[in-house]
């Protein structure tokens, strides 16, 4: 019997059909559905007179477009809130369970997957969002498809998907203090660029990598798509096992003890192969920071900006047309440079471990006078347990105050927009040009790295408050 | 969702030699909210297109008279970032019908192939050379042959071929769409689903 990885056991055990030279049909366990790239789908079903194949293995929540203060009260923006009363009207009329706005569990889509125990080992999942790769974490094989796909899976719990390469992102030893899930993400894609991953589907191992929390994990999975991966994922053990049990949605009884048999085995044969492999040392790996406009333009957060000489000449007017956008010269520092605005939150760093590690930062501290900060928890249930935790007081007492879940200034679909030319410190996913309003300019960075420039107002590095 | 038929196309090409074009630029986020289809190539580069003020940037190239086609251009690296498909709508629905790169993003590949807009890989060299040819001659032309999957440029006659799994060709050339074809699996889809 052929040597197999982690991901060929979860894809293979999946293929419903195989398209002579073309694609798999690949069945879907989980659908995760949100308000912007499902109306068109919806609207397709409904075209042909069809409904939804499987309402019980989907799952919807607004979170792209709403507010995130008064979400009691009916948004103001007009388009903001008709998309979301299309998704309301959509699970209504197809049977879809829908955590809607100001339901105790509602959030950003991949926050909340995990939390309620939608995402299982040994699944598949999609969602109509490239950051479905978070689910990895838990050994699911879960990409982002767009809205023809969310059709596809909507009508017919399949999709049709040409299987990926193996990629392997093993990283040894021990994280220094300070580092972050986050650094190891930026770090390993500062090294294999923002193209690296294409066409690959990445396996994360090492003992740096087994070494995280699950939401350490997720954070990392997370961020694979921004090396152009498929989706990044980790093999289940008992990190993970302990992290579903006894979650909603999570199988209980003697369904648990089936299930947890079956994702016992799911990980890479020894001497399986993959098609591509990187090695990486933990000890290498520093609190990071970008200064670009693409993921893979970070660097060692006390290191200079690069000074574009070596690069060839497309590569040179990529460079410097991103240092001119971002107002920065080669060859400076980052450290010291003034930031306007911070930003913890979006289905990177949104969870209850990032809250507690910026909270724990800033305690007994104050926040910086002129920055003005955003913390927006991932989840209704991780705002909850902020305030049982005692850290809205916290963060209170240091002068911040807590926001309500949604993604916010990830992207600035909502009023949540960094205004032209300022400079934001961001704990969310992407750095491109007008990604948090038309002109802004993004730095990302982990939770505690945001919560050092928020006290300081500048980028600082966090080991220095430690 | 039915897609238009592809075969063959000869036309101008408009140049965009920038590397790492991410979804973000091609259809910003605040465009989506959107529940349609249809609409978005108004929107299509729209911050590289026009000002705070709607006022077209007279230096981007969509803003150039010379340049114009339904063939698009772009450096290695296209489409990277975000799932939306609203990026292959608004390329789509500007005019467009090809795109030209060495390298594409894996899901903007997918949902422009899904969309009858052809993604068109190329070597590095051939690439630089078509922009080269653009740049001296805006009236410069391409054909794309879907059928024989090359791609010549007609003023010297170079050509390369380009890849396309089998399935996706005969979906592009017929104008079929993947749920006609996975409705048609509903039995086999349920067997599977009784096996687990």
């Amino acid at each position: 019997m052929s040597k197999k990885t982690l991901f060929d056991k979860v894809w293979d055990s999946h293929v419903v059909a195989q398209v002579e030279d073309g694609p798999s049909v690949l069945y879907i366990d989980r659908h995760l559905v949100h308000e912007v790239t499902s109306p068109q789908a919806f609207a397709g079903l409904d075209k042909r007179g069809i409904k939804v194949n499987r309402p019980g293995q989907t799952f919807a929540t607004p979170d792209h477009n709403v507010p995130t203060i008064d979400q009691h009260l009916t948004i103001h923006d007009e388009l903001s809130r008709s998309q979301i009363q299309k998704l309301t009207d959509n699970c209504v009329n197809h049977g879809v369970t829908l955590f809607g706005l100001n339901h105790p569990w509602q959030g950003v889509v991949h926050v909340v997957g995990p939390e309620l125990g939608i995402t299982l080992p040994g699944s598949t999942m999609v969602c109509g969002d490239s950051h479905t790769s978070t689910h990895g974490a838990f050994g699911t094989v879960a990409f982002g498809v767009g809205t023809s796909e969310v059709e596809m899976v909507l009508a017919t719990q399949c999709i049709m998907q040409p299987k990926p390469k193996r990629m392997k992102i093993e990283v040894n030893g021990t994280l220094g203090k300070g580092v972050t899930a986050k650094d190891i993400a930026l770090y390993i894609i500062s090294k294999i660029t923002t193209a690296g991953g294409t066409g690959h589907f990445i396996e994360y191992t090492g003992t740096a990598i087994t070494n995280l929390s699950m939401e350490g994990r997720m954070t990392l999975c997370n961020l694979s798509i921004e090396s152009g991966a498929r989706g990044g994922m980790i093999a289940p053990d008992e990190v993970t096992f302990n992290y579903v049990k006894g979650r909603e949605y999570a199988p209980k009884g003697a369904d648990w003890d089936k299930a947890l048999a079956y994702w016992k085995t799911l990980k890479t044969d020894e001497d399986a192969d993959f098609d591509k492999d990187y090695v990486f040392d933990a000890a290498d790996i520093t609190p990071m920071i970008t200064y670009g406009t693409n993921p893979g333009m970070g660097i060692k957060i006390n290191d200079s900006i690069p000074t574009g000489d070596d690069l060839t000449d497309n590569n040179k007017n990529s460079f410097f047309k991103a240092l001119n956008y971002m107002g920065l010269e080669g060859g400076t520092k980052m450290i010291g440079r003034k930031v306007d605005y911070v930003f913890l939150g979006s289905c990177t760093n949104g969870r209850i471990e990032d809250f507690r590690s910026f909270a724990s930062f800033v305690k007994g501290k104050k926040k910086d006078a002129d920055t003005v900060v955003w913390l927006v928890p991932g989840s209704k249930q991780v705002e909850k347990q902020c305030k049982e935790e005692g850290i809205d007081k916290i963060l209170e007492e240091a002068g911040f105050e807590l926001r309500q879940p949604g993604c916010s200034a990830c992207l600035a679909m909502n009023d949540d927009k960094i205004p032209e030319g300022k400079y934001a410190v961001a704990t969310s996913n992407r750095n491109f040009e007008g990604r948090q309003g038309p002109g802004s300019r993004t730095f990302l960075a982990s939770p505690i790295t945001a919560a050092a420039a928020a006290l300081t107002g500048v980028i600082t590095d966090p080991r220095e408050l430690l | 969702m039915s897609v238009d038929k592809f075969k063959t196309l000869e036309s101008t090409a408009i140049p965009m030699p920038i590397e790492n074009v991410d979804t973000d630029q091609i259809i910003p986020a605040r465009f989506l909210k959107a529940t349609t289809r249809t609409g978005f190539g108004e929107n299509l580069f729209r911050d590289w297109r026009y000002d705070k003020q709607n006022n077209k940037i007279p230096e981007f190239v969509l803003n150039i008279h010379k340049y114009s086609g339904q063939i698009l251009v772009g450096g290695k690296n296209f489409g990277s970032g975000s799932s939306r498909e609203h990026a292959a709508w608004a390329i789509y629905d500007f005019g467009f019908k090809v795109v030209v790169s060495s390298f594409f993003a894996d899901i903007f590949k997918a949902n422009a192939l899904n969309n009858g807009l052809l993604p068109v890989q190329i070597s590095d060299t051939f690439l630089d050379e078509i922009f080269k040819s653009i740049e001296k001659d805006p009236g410069t032309k391409l054909k794309v042959d879907l059928v024989n999957q090359t791609i010549t440029l007609l003023a010297t006659g170079d050509s390369e071929t380009f890849d396309i799994n089998t399935y996706k060709k005969t979906c592009m050339l017929n104008g079929y769409d993947d749920i006609d074809y996975l409705l048609s699996l509903k039995d086999k889809i349920e067997i599977f689903e009784k096996s687990r």
